[in-house]
């Protein structure tokens, strides 16, 4: 495939879509199928067939639309009016007024000026609920492999890199490591053959980013790493994704065929010297296994264990060799940074954080769903604004950012910028992007031990303060729960919360503490009113 | 001028063999020299009911195995300064712990019915109720003091001892840590 | 290979680049105590009983599977560190059912001299006592997992020596045990030589020989860096053996 016959690709698909007179777009990812969606595609389709409106009316099934928790979703167009909670009897009226009818049904009709959607800022989910994820065309339609044509015909390599490095892209798995900088060491690390792996591994409780972005519009993914191999010098790809996500590995191998069979995978791309294939590596669900170096065992086969870094991937990883690990939205970052330059991306967000970050927010919030906002909103903005706010009668206690690897932000710091250096700064981390709010009804101590029994579970045993301090300190946790315990135990456990973090081999290890030092940072009291005194030696007075 | 009374020490027997008491009868005649320096108030060698107020030191031998030893074990916290776990079973479970891997209702069966000579029969009324689980002694109260092996040599205990009814807590790691 | 020299708790040290920063600590008799490492196996870095600490760098590194660089400060006698490794002994303690009393390597044992060399008066820990199998089903040896602490020297030295790979892991977190095979009785695994070496280097009484009883057993493993620099420098050092 040439550029040339990319765009005529592309706008052949724009004059087929515009031809329509109505488009329905249903999200059929994971979680708006959980709650029915599949009737109502079911329900359009055989309304289109029994109406004869084929040529009138395209039935779409798209990811995720975003307001999640009010699924199942459907949007209109070309007037883009969005719906939620749409049962049958719903899609019914949908489609017998507005489809047919031309009058959009208030009933079920969202509001498009709720902050929800205003203040959120679109890049990775650009295309995210508005495409047809199983459909090349759809993707090349909305400008997918746009910027891997002119990466491979107008860039070099170093360019690309200097490119990715200059919008100061981080990684978004969490750890926020300069993107740039690691494409460029792996670029010049020898090795005779060079890989690029996905992490999709994503794992922690409440987070459904990563999935929501393969589900929506995977292209976007394998176009990124393409590039990323383009400019690193690999011409292998994996993406590690666990079986719990089958609907994003269905989408996957469908996007990754397709994009063999134009010619944007496999052999001389785009008729140019890179080769680049992508194959998928299924993970049986451990938790662990998003940690890189386990997860490149994984790979390869083998027990995911993590093992002491340095060295670390960009030298020595996939069967010894130079190997870039970058998570899912990274990747699909990629394609705009250079579509649009690094000046645009590195206008958005904050100087040390530039881009947008995909958020899942759950737990206890009126819109619970899948979010983009610039680095550096406010954290208020977030709950307040966009999420709608606690349920009714509640008040905002904390948010959870991290998983079990993050802390909790208490409301006094509702003002924090989300930003990787701030949420560090109260004891937090960014992670990939769960977000999970708690209210006045939540017991902080409660919430620390579910977090540690997690770590508990996915603690892979190699080694001891991970293996067997976690144990201990969910022990203690159950211990103050239980009303048992002494500040002897208190202090013991702060002490063992230290230890691990210290001395573990691995990032689960290190920051498995975290949720119960931030919780008890912010939320000391609760621990200690649990307390009771210890025994001790009472004198009697002859 | 009038003499300042004898540290009252005592010493307990609750989970364990009681060779950790035999052990310290391998004082010798060093016991002799401790008579002269402390009152044993009470221990299961001497015939004592009830365990007194304000005990100076005591020696605990044993982990914390039934329920008569729970209860035990928090009055002597109470009255008493020094608490010294007295060899391994008080301070890992070690031997005693050994039943942990068996239910209760396993170690009644096998003990009681299976084994009995004399006609299988629960013991439901002299005999305290097992724990769940035999336990060291620091958890279930704090513990000031730890006497290591299985049991503790003499030179240990006189070691200890002799510390203590100085009024000083045995240095701690003390030097004799030896476990088995 | 260049030389490098660098301190090690201000003592100043030299070694090759490609030699860790333990073999190098041992050469200048500096002593960083181990667990899982073991002369002629390769390093996991998973006990972290050796980590340190490096001038300029906020993670604590193993020396095990750290290597050296010019100029490096390297500390592994700090409060801390001692305080750390203490913990990790506590833990392994508390994880398994350690009754040196009855136990067949009591005296002879890893664990237990770690135990003393960390001044481990008592384990603040829950112990956990956990319901583990011990296995006799082999004609000559017995592992009993109750007494395993997870080190894997007998997984490696199976897989990297033996080359017959009978044991590994199965489970994760506390609930890992070292299986045979397809987890199955030792006594039937037919990849099994029968060879000992694990039994050897296994550093408590989780395997051990059949016909020993209570502090019997004791184990010698200079065999191993003998059979490794016979295999990888040609080069006998039978005198270690005798030494053993």
């Amino acid at each position: 495939m040439t550029i040339e016959e990319l765009e005529e690709r592309a706008a052949s698909e724009q004059q087929r879509q515009a031809e329509f007179k109505k488009r329905v777009l249903t999200c059929t990812a994971a979680g708006c199928v959980s709650c029915g969606a599949g009737k109502v595609v079911g329900h359009f389709r055989a309304q289109v067939k029994e109406r004869n409106l084929a040529k009138e009316v395209e039935v779409v099934e798209t990811g995720c639309m975003g307001l999640c928790g009010s699924g199942p979703l459907v949007r209109v167009a070309p007037d883009e009016t969005m719906y939620k909670n749409v049962d049958l009897e719903a899609a019914h009226q949908i489609f017998d007024e507005h489809v047919v009818g031309g009058k959009p049904v208030a009933a079920y009709a969202v509001d498009p000026k709720m902050p929800f959607f205003t203040r959120q800022v679109k890049v990775v989910l650009e295309n995210c609920g508005r495409i047809d994820a199983e459909k090349i065309e759809a993707s090349m339609a909305a400008g997918g492999y746009e910027a891997l044509a002119r990466a491979l015909t107008e860039m070099k390599p170093e360019e690309v890199i200097e490119e990715v490095r200059k919008a100061g892209l981080r990684g978004r798995g969490g750890a926020g490591y300069p993107t740039g900088l690691k494409w460029s060491i792996v670029r010049k690390a020898q090795g005779d053959q060079k890989y690029v792996v996905c992490n999709a591994d994503e794992g922690d409780p409440g987070a459904f980013m990563d999935r929501s972005v393969l589900e929506g519009d995977p292209h976007r993914v394998l176009e990124g790493m393409a590039i990323a191999g383009y400019a690193t010098g690999a011409s292998q790809g994996y993406i590690y994704i666990r079986a719990e996500y089958p609907l994003a590995i269905e989408r996957l191998k469908t996007a990754i065929k397709q994009a063999e069979r134009a010619g944007l995978l496999g052999n001389r791309i785009m008729d140019s010297a890179l080769s680049f294939r992508i194959d998928l590596r299924i993970g049986a669900g451990a938790f662990v296994c998003g940690e890189e170096t386990a997860l490149m065992r994984s790979i390869q086969g083998r027990r995911g264990r993590p093992r002491p870094r340095p060295p670390y991937p960009s030298e020595k990883g996939l069967w010894g060799m130079p190997t870039l690990i970058n998570n899912v939205e990274t990747y699909a970052n990629i394609a705009p940074i250079i579509r649009n330059g690094s000046a645009w991306f590195a206008a958005m967000g904050t100087p040390k954080s530039p881009g947008t970050k995909v958020f899942a927010l759950a737990g206890k919030i009126c819109n619970t769903g899948l979010i983009e906002v610039p680095m550096g909103v406010p954290l208020r903005e977030i709950i307040e604004e966009i999420g709608g706010g606690t349920p009714e009668g509640t008040t905002f206690k904390a948010a959870q950012t991290g998983g079990p690897s993050g802390g909790c932000i208490p409301a006094e710091h509702l003002d924090l910028p989300v930003d990787y250096e701030s949420l560090q700064l109260v004891g937090s981390i960014m992670g990939s992007g769960g977000m999970i709010v708690m209210d006045s009804t939540s017991n902080m101590v409660d919430v620390a031990k579910f977090f540690m029994d997690f770590s508990v579970d996915e603690s892979c045993g190699k080694c001891v303060p991970c293996r067997s301090g976690t144990k201990q300190i969910a022990l203690l946790l159950e211990k103050i729960r239980s009303g048992q315990a002494t500040p002897d135990d208190l202090a013991l456990l702060e002490e063992l919360c230290v230890m691990v973090k210290e001395t573990s081999l691995c990032g689960l290890g290190q920051s498995a503490p975290n949720p119960v030092l931030s919780t008890l940072r912010f939320f000391r009291k609760e621990y200690v009113d649990l307390l009771i005194p210890k025994l001790v030696y009472e004198p009697h007075e002859a | 001028m009038a003499a300042t009374p004898k540290p009252r020490v005592a010493t307990v027997w609750l989970g364990g063999c009681s060779g950790c008491h035999m052990s310290f009868l391998d004082l010798d005649e060093r016991l002799i020299e401790l008579a002269d320096r402390m009152d044993l108030v009470f221990t299961p060698i001497a015939d004592v009911k009830t365990y007194p107020a304000n005990v100076d030191v005591v020696l605990v031998e044993g982990a914390v195995s039934t329920e008569e030893h729970l209860h035990m074990a928090q009055l002597i916290r109470k009255r008493t300064r020094f608490v010294v776990s007295f060899g391994d079973c008080a301070t890992t479970g070690n031997v005693t712990a050994l039943r942990n891997r068996f239910s209760v209702d396993e170690l009644l069966r096998r003990s009681y019915h299976e084994l009995a000579p004399g006609g299988p029969a629960t013991p439901s009324k002299i005999i305290s109720p097992l724990t769940l689980k035999a336990r060291p002694l620091h958890e279930v109260i704090p513990v000031d003091a730890f006497l290591h092996g299985c049991p503790p040599t003499a030179d240990q205990i006189w070691f200890a001892v002799d510390n203590l009814l100085q009024g000083k807590i045995p240095e701690l790691p003390n030097v004799y840590l030896r476990y088995g | 290979m260049p030389v490098i020299t660098f301190t090690i708790n201000g003592v100043p040290v030299s070694g090759q680049q490609s030699e860790s920063i333990l073999e190098i600590a041992r050469q200048h008799d500096i002593r960083i105590p181990t667990l899982c490492h073991l002369d002629g196996l390769s390093d996991v870095g998973a006990c972290r009983l050796c980590l340190m600490e490096i001038e300029g760098t906020s993670k604590l590194l193993p020396a095990c599977s750290t290597y050296p660089s010019e100029n490096m400060v390297v500390r592994t006698d700090t409060d801390k560190l001692k305080r750390y490794r203490r913990t990790i002994i506590e833990l392994l303690a508390a994880e398994g059912n350690h009754q040196c009393a009855v136990c067949v390597v009591n005296n002879n044992c890893e664990l237990q001299n770690l135990a003393y060399e960390v001044g481990l008066e008592h384990v603040r820990a829950q112990y956990l006592f956990p319901k583990k199998e011990l296995d006799a089903t082999h004609p000559d040896y017995i592992i009993d997992r109750n007494r395993c602490v997870l080190c894997t020297r007998c997984v490696r030295v199976c897989h990297e020596v033996e080359g017959a790979h009978v044991w590994d892991i199965a489970n994760r977190g506390i609930n890992c045990e070292i299986v045979a095979d397809m987890n199955q009785p030792w006594g039937t695994s037919e990849s099994c030589t029968s060879c000992g070496k694990c039994v050897l280097v296994c550093p408590v009484g989780a395997l051990i020989e059949k016909g020993a009883t209570v502090s019997e057993m004791e184990k010698h493993r200079a065999f191993l860096p003998y059979i490794m620099t016979a295999r990888t420098k040609q080069e006998w050092i039978a005198r270690a053996i005798e030494e053993d």
